[in-house]
């Protein structure tokens, strides 16, 4: 069966406007997540994120590429272009053909809609600029990506809210596995952090006003963060022969459905996603040992995660590590399993396990091994990252130490 | 006459339980009316709207104390409380 690896990744986010930054900042449990500068934010009740700071577009793209980027779309090729310089590769020819991207969002250019609504509605113009639609749509990203690459293989956006990322990577992994392409540029981005992006999730009160504590009993809720990371997923015969330095391999993907609520999630759900992932691996619980979690901070996930964890792995669940690095990188929505995958690929590769910060008072209904405020160097060979969406839609995935 | 608080904080809830006014009784916790958390988030929503106040509720922590929705009558109490604080200040 043909095996998939990564080659290349990249990332801008709260942390980091790279990889190295990113997994330092990770390394030392250092907090992205502050107050949010963004206009009217004195009429929100949530006044903290993890925003992307010291950022200048204007540095790095064009007039006509910001007429047309939205901020996810900027964050996205900021991340590709790291990651593809990692991975060595250009395409031509054949290789084009067989390469793609899929990448997911959750909002597309919120900012976007956000500006413009308030340019025809609060300010009452009549006219707006012609490219409203190709800079907000979700798929404008991965079409960036495609035109500045040369990809011209499958390419395509997926939005399933919080696991966007991770469905976008599990089908990346599949398409390779199964022969419908040999390259795929994968990943996710977010710009969630207007005041209708942020509005929007006050009025769930499901949010922290203070700060993201996943796990800890004194847990008040998420907090959003924005940011991509985009990775290169390549067949790996191909890889081997061209002598590309192989980060980690991806070995395993499940999703599942909870067919049962809008928001609250399910344990069934995440468990059957979970233990989905390991037979897909064919992995035995027993072999994984790190889990990047969703761990929101909210009650409903950091519960029925853990007991979803203590259900698929069993005894195993004491022994393995698991933490969620929301609390530094705060919830980056569709762009979140993405970043979390550079988490998981430090574990491997530098076997270093990123802390769950922010972590106060033990909470009996999350007694597994949460990583505690300070990072812990573990060698382990296999990981497992979480994403459970709203709307019931899990997605997992299996990586293993580089072979 | 105007509605009383307690007869608008019961016609928002009894809408949301979807039953007759007169079948929501005081002492009737959201749990006997069939409510969930998704619909306690939009029935504090509806209160903030009729009344024009900001209902203090964290779904994460919705007994920690800063709004009693224990019972009917606690949330009518719990509107009242904040009605006569707003108009203090």
């Amino acid at each position: 069966m043909r095996r998939v690896v990564i080659t290349g990744r990249g990332t801008i986010n709260a942390l980091g406007q790279d990889v190295p930054a990113t997994l330092e900042a990770m390394r030392e449990g250092r907090c992205g997540i502050g107050p949010l500068e963004l206009r009217d934010v004195e009429r929100l009740s949530v006044r903290i994120g993890a925003q992307v700071k010291g950022y200048d577009p204007e540095a790095l793209f064009n007039r006509q590429q910001i007429s047309l980027y939205d901020r996810f779309t900027q964050f996205t090729m900021i991340a590709a272009r790291q990651a593809l310089d990692e991975a060595g590769l250009t395409f031509a020819g054949d290789l084009a053909a067989r390469s793609g991207v899929v990448l997911g969002t959750a909002g597309g250019g919120v900012n976007t809609w956000d500006e413009n609504y308030r340019s025809v509605y609060e300010e009452g113009k009549n006219r707006v600029h012609p490219f409203v639609v190709p800079k907000l749509m979700n798929n404008a990203a991965a079409s960036h990506v495609s035109m500045e690459w040369n990809l011209k293989g499958p390419s395509f956006s997926v939005a399933t809210a919080c696991a966007s990322s991770n469905h976008a990577m599990g089908l990346a992994f599949q398409l390779i596995r199964g022969g419908g392409a040999d390259v795929m540029v994968t990943g996710g981005s977010e710009a969630m952090l207007s005041f209708g992006g942020v509005k929007a999730w006050e009025g769930l009160r499901v949010m922290s006003k203070d700060a993201c504590r996943p796990f800890s009993a004194n847990r008040n809720g998420m907090v959003q963060g924005e940011g991509a990371a985009v990775f290169v997923f390549e067949e790996r015969e191909q890889a081997m022969a061209r002598g590309a330095t192989i980060l980690a391999e991806v070995v395993g993907f499940a999703m599942t459905s909870d067919a049962a609520d809008i928001v609250m999630p399910s344990q069934q759900g995440a468990a059957r996603a979970i233990t989905g992932a390991l037979r897909d691996a064919r992995l035995d619980p027993s072999e994984i040992g790190y889990i990047n979690a969703h761990g929101t901070g909210t009650a409903a996930n950091d519960k029925v995660e853990c007991a979803a964890v203590a259900h698929a792995f069993g005894h195993h669940a004491d022994a393995l590590m698991i933490s969620s690095t929301k609390s530094m990188h705060g919830h980056l929505i569709g762009g979140t399993g993405a970043v979390e995958l550079l988490a998981c690929i430090m574990a491997l590769r530098d076997g270093v396990i990123a802390p769950t910060i922010g972590y106060e008072e033990p909470d009996p209904e999350c007694a597994l091994d949460v990583v505690p405020n300070m990072a812990r160097e573990a060698q382990v060979d296999a990981v497992l990252s979480n994403a459970f969406a709203f709307g019931g839609l899990n997605a997992v995935l299996v990586l293993r130490k580089a072979p | 006459m105007a509605e009383s608080v307690s007869e608008k904080v019961i016609a928002i809830i009894a809408e949301q339980a979807v039953l007759e006014p007169s079948d929501v009784a005081l002492d009737s916790t959201l749990e006997d009316l069939g409510i969930d958390s998704l619909g306690l988030v939009e029935s504090i929503f509806a209160i903030e709207e009729a009344f024009d106040i900001q209902v203090p509720f964290n779904a994460n922590e919705p007994d920690a104390g800063d709004f009693d929705i224990s019972s009917v009558a606690s949330i009518v109490r719990e509107v009242e409380r904040l009605i006569s604080a707003q108009s203090a200040s």
